[in-house]
Parts: structure tokens; sequence; C-alpha cells
């Protein structure tokens, strides 16, 4: 017997006229194994059609009424996925290849040698299998985008997963609000993941980190000789996004130019390459996020308004994690979890201080610092459980400074934050969420030293 | 139960005598032969120099009225079905009719010697595999079981006359069941 992985036996339906060939080729695929009907007309074809039902179908090109090119479209149109082999009385290699450009798997001329149509319908078996399992893989995927890497169940964060649910489906531009090491690039790609265009890719621009005079080749590409090193011919993000969705990280910082830009390919959906002149068509969707206020941009002249409502249809601001305090517990066993078996350590809970200490603490660094500081705990961590000692988290938060002003507060951050990395340059960016230039410029303004 | 079999076109009555043997063997039927074949005739086309298979199974089953017989026509000539380029034989699933062809079978049709020891055991094993679909039996993935499908002749001395474990409890059940 012939089954496919969900042991549901493969069905085939032919449609042919010829009660002779019909007859024939379902009694060939029923002593195969396999669950066979005919159908003599379109007619009789359709009425047999349900999503689903049949997984290939013998199509005779030349039927009575309707012929079996439009029988084709007929049934793509109700069951896209289904394989269809065109049956031809002749080698009319026209028509088959009309049929193969229409979607046709293969076409066979009548009569077909045995050997050859047994081969035809394993592979087109074979090929139906993979596809199904890479769909499933791709959900699989999808999955542990949408249950392992956003983990939250207070109502703040399940108001965030609604507005998920309610956008992802849509092609609506959108744009994601929210402090330093919230997540908003996984809500990014959890708006993707949900979405129709979730085969194809989503493209990533950190907008914070452009090259000044090279965000044009980076959003668009460039030709080869377009300027002096580019010796060959590079694909634009917005080039690779095609079919998928763009995700500009932090786009309150683009510079004018750049906006311009933006404003143009999202207007158009069309651009060149930088020292070409092909226009390219793309289409993506749009997704944004940003920590600054765009508003007082706008307000200041330093943010397109045009642009600004391009981007801005549909907003969702993720809370800090101080807002959403029910969520610190589950995020730090979450983590300590995930992060134990992958440094291979033993650690599995927290002492009750512990837990107090992680509660309490602000997290001005947000999700990114807390993961960061159980991962740091799990590595100094002495015993199977983390206690107060483990944590990188100041004693007194809360008397950090006796001066409350931003400033202030952002001086001892820093400090802090440096002390605990050992005055790692780079990590300690990455936890503040901020490139190295702006951690090197803010030590020297705030006088830092070892 | 009773298996008949009528020989169409086909002389070799050493091939038919081992064939009834070895059918008898494995279906536990008892055998008989047919005589006064029917003509071929309206069953030839031109074109394709061929016999319609389909054709002779429809011819095969006027031959037979008691619902628990079944009847094997064993021929030389070339068949086939009309969307296919040829079959080795022919069958009804679960039904009473079957047909084989020696025609394909024979080594010298691929420039070959001869080899009649070859034949007879290639016939054989067609004769079991079409029978057995009478029964109800389709086509197995054990590449030795007898109701295993090749469509080179070659392939077919690759299995054997046996069926696996599997076709061979599907086939005592089947043939307990009364004839549909």
């Amino acid at each position: 017997m012939n089954f496919n992985k969900n042991d549901k036996p493969i069905s085939i339906l032919v449609v042919d006229d010829e009660l002779s060939v019909r007859d024939s080729l379902t009694k060939w695929f029923t002593e195969d194994g396999y669950k066979a009907g005919g159908a003599a007309d379109a007619n009789e074809a359709l009425k047999k059609l349900q999503p689903g039902k049949w997984d290939i179908i013998f199509l005779d090109i030349k039927l009575p009424g309707m012929d079996g090119m439009e029988l084709q479209q007929r049934i793509k149109s109700i069951d896209p996925s289904v394989t269809i082999i065109m049956i031809t009385a002749y080698a009319s290699v026209d028509t088959a290849v009309k049929s193969l450009k229409e979607g046709a798997y293969d076409y066979v001329t009548k009569p077909v040698d045995p050997d050859y149509l047994s081969h035809l319908v394993a592979n087109a078996i074979k090929q139906r299998r993979l596809l199904s399992e890479n769909i499933q893989l791709k959900e699989r995927i999808q999955e542990l985008y949408e249950i392992d890497q956003i983990i939250g169940e207070s109502p703040a964060m399940l108001k965030v997963f609604d507005l998920i649910k309610t956008v992802a489906p849509t092609d609506t531009s959108v744009m994601i609000r929210g402090e330093s090491g919230t997540g908003k690039e996984l809500i990014a790609r959890a708006i993707h993941s949900n979405s129709a265009r979730r085969f194809f890719p989503i493209i990533t621009i950190n907008c914070g980190g452009l090259t000044e005079g090279l965000t044009e080749s980076e959003f668009f590409g460039h030709e080869k000789g377009a300027f002096t090193g580019a010796l060959y011919r590079r694909k634009g993000k917005f080039e690779m996004a095609n079919g998928g969705s763009i995700f500009l990280d932090e786009v309150g910082n683009i510079d004018a130019k750049a906006q311009t830009d933006l404003l143009r390919v999202i207007e158009t959906k069309q651009f060149t390459r930088v020292g070409g002149d092909e226009i390219i068509k793309v289409d993506f969707r749009l997704i944004c996020a940003t920590n600054r206020d765009l508003e007082l941009a706008l307000k200041e002249g330093k943010f397109r308004e045009d642009l600004y409502y391009r981007l801005n249809v549909f907003s969702i601001s993720i809370p800090p994690l101080r807002e959403r305090r029910t969520d610190i517990l589950l995020l730090c066993n979450y983590f300590l979890e995930k992060l134990a078996s992958s440094i291979n350590k033993p650690v599995t809970g927290f002492s009750s201080e512990a837990k107090e200490r992680l509660e309490t603490y602000d997290w001005p660094g947000n999700v990114r610092e807390l993961r960061n500081a159980i991962e740091r705990a799990i590595v100094v961590a002495k015993g199977s459980t983390i206690t107060v000692d483990d944590l990188p988290i100041p004693l007194t938060p809360k008397a950090v400074a006796q001066d409350h002003s931003l400033e202030a507060m952002e001086k001892a951050h820093i400090k802090n934050v440096l002390e605990q990395m050992g005055w790692n340059i780079t990590r300690s960016a990455e936890m503040l969420g901020i490139d190295r230039a702006t951690l090197y410029h803010k030590i020297k303004k705030y006088g830092l030293r070892k | 139960m009773k298996l008949y079999i009528l020989p169409l076109r086909f002389t070799d009555n050493n091939l038919l005598g081992e064939l009834s043997s070895i059918l008898s063997d494995v279906f536990k039927l008892t055998v008989s032969f047919l005589q006064e074949p029917f003509s071929l005739k309206e069953g030839y086309d031109p074109v394709r120099d061929q016999f319609n298979s389909t054709w002779i199974l429809s011819r095969l089953l006027e031959r037979v009225s008691d619902e628990s017989c079944k009847i094997l026509g064993v021929t030389s000539v070339d068949l086939y079905v009309p969307v296919l380029t040829f079959v080795f034989g022919e069958a009804q699933l679960e039904g009473k009719a079957a047909v084989v062809s020696s025609y394909r079978l024979r080594d010298e049709l691929y420039g070959l010697p001869k080899n009649p020891k070859r034949l007879k055991e290639r016939l054989q094993k067609e004769a079991i595999h079409e029978l057995a679909h009478t029964f109800g039996l389709i086509h197995c993935r054990e590449p030795e079981c007898v109701m295993h499908s090749y469509t080179y002749a070659e392939e077919i001395d690759f299995k054997s006359k046996d069926f696996c474990s599997t076709c061979s409890v599907l086939l005592d059940h089947k043939k307990k069941q009364p004839p549909s």
C-alpha cells in the first residue's frame, strides 16, 4: 500500500472522456494501492472536487465542453495544492508546455509507458511529501517564534499579543514603540511570522547603525562600479525583502536624505540601484521600531511628517519591564531553563531573596538586561540555586543616587553596568542597548573611570 | 473453488501443465482447462499491433457463470490497455477473470538467447500475481513479494513466486470471504 506521512492513502482522480482510459488508469492506480476515482468531463470533475480530497489529478487536455486547460485553472482556484498531470493523446508540446506554465506538474502522452507512469506518480508523491514537510517545518518555526520567544502573562503584554494577532494578517504598516531591550524585534518577527508573507524573508535594517553615505546602497543596492570599491553588483535590503517584510529598527535615527529615499520607496514600491537605471519593483510590508520620541522629532523638524504618517499606521507600544512586574519571574524561569541547559550548568531555581530582588529592581535595560543578568548569575552560581550574591543588581537600587535627575540616574546606571561587565565595552553597550560609540561618548561625558 | 485456464493462441502444453500445477498449489484450487478458445480478432488493434487485454477479460467472463469460479486466460500475444504501451497481464480486482501474456516475458524479445526456464518462472509469477488480484490483493512494496509490480521483464526475476507474510495473510482472509 502507498501511504503518505499521515497514513492517509494517496488519492488520484482521472479526468478523461474516454471510458477505457479512465477505467484502465483508475484500475492501475487501485492495484497500486492508491484511492482512485474517475470523471468523464469537467462538470463531473468539479462535482468531485473539494479542497484536500485529491492529491493528484490526471487531466485530459481535450475534454468535451470545458477543455482540460480551462479545467486546470478552475481546479487550481478551488484546490491550489493539488498536483495536476496532463494527459494528451498526441505529443502536443505547445499545449503541454502551456499547461506546465499554468502550474501543471507534468504531462503524459497516451499511450504511456507503464514504467514512466509509475515513476511519474512516485515522484509527484515525493514532491508533495517534501512540500508538506516544508510547510510543517515552517509552521513549526512560526510556533517557535510565537511560543518560545515572547514571554508575558501580564495584562499589558496580553494586550500586545492581541494587537499582534489583529494586525499580523493584514498588510498594514506597523510602528513598534518601546524602550531599549523590550523586545521590539521579536514583536516584528511575530507579526511577520503570523502574516501571509511568512514564507518570504523579513529583512532587518538597523537604522541606528547605517553608515553615512552608504545608506542608499544599503537600502537599494548598487551596480558594479557605482562608486569606488563597488566591484560587484550588490542587492539592497528592499530587493531582498521582496514578497516579505522590511523591519526598520531605530527608524527615528535616520537622516533627512534617508527619510526622503524611504518615503519614495514606500510610496512607489519601486527604486533603482545606486549607479543603475533599471527600475526594480518590490512588494514588501513595513514594520518599524523606535525608542525615540518621534512626535518631538516632528515638532523639531527632525523627522518628516509625511513619512511619520506612512510609518505610524498601526502602533504597538511595548511596556517596560518595570510596568509589568508580574512577568519578571516568568521571564526569569524561562531564561534560567533555556540558558542553564545551553551553558550546561545544573542550576534549577532562585532563592526567595533573589526572587524578591529580581522583582523589585527597575530593569532600565528591560528584558535584555534581565536576560544578561540571569546568564551571568548562572555562570557564577555555585550551587543549584541562584542567590542574591550571584545577581549583578545593585544592593540598593533605589538609593543609587541622591540626585534624582535623569542625567545622574543615567551616569549611575552606566557605571553600574560597566562594573558588572568588567568594563567590557561591547557587552556593556549591548546591555545598555546603545552602540559602542555612544557608550564611549557617555563615559567621556560623565568622566567615568575603571 | 475452481480455476479454469483458457489458452488463447498459446501452444506450449508443458508450460501450461506446470502453470496449472503451481496455481493449484498456491491458491488451493481445482484447476481445469477450457477448450474452444475464442477468436482474438476483435481485440486486435492493427495500429498498435497489439491485443486489448480489457476486451479479452470481458470475453473470458462470458465463459464462466459460476460465481465461485475464476478464469485465467493464457496467451502468447502482446497485450495492451488503451492508456499504456503494454501490459504483462490484466485482472479484475476482486473479480473472476485474469489474463496473462508470455509475449514480453521472452528473453529473445530483448536480443538474448531463448531461456525456457526463465520464461516459465516469469509466466508463473505473473499468473500468480494477476490471479491474486482477482482475490482482491493489490500491489505490495516488498520487492520479493510476488505482488510487487515490475514493469520490466528482467525485474520480474527479482521477485519470488511467494507472497510476503502480509499478502499471505490477506490472501487467506480474502479467500474466506464470499465472492463479491
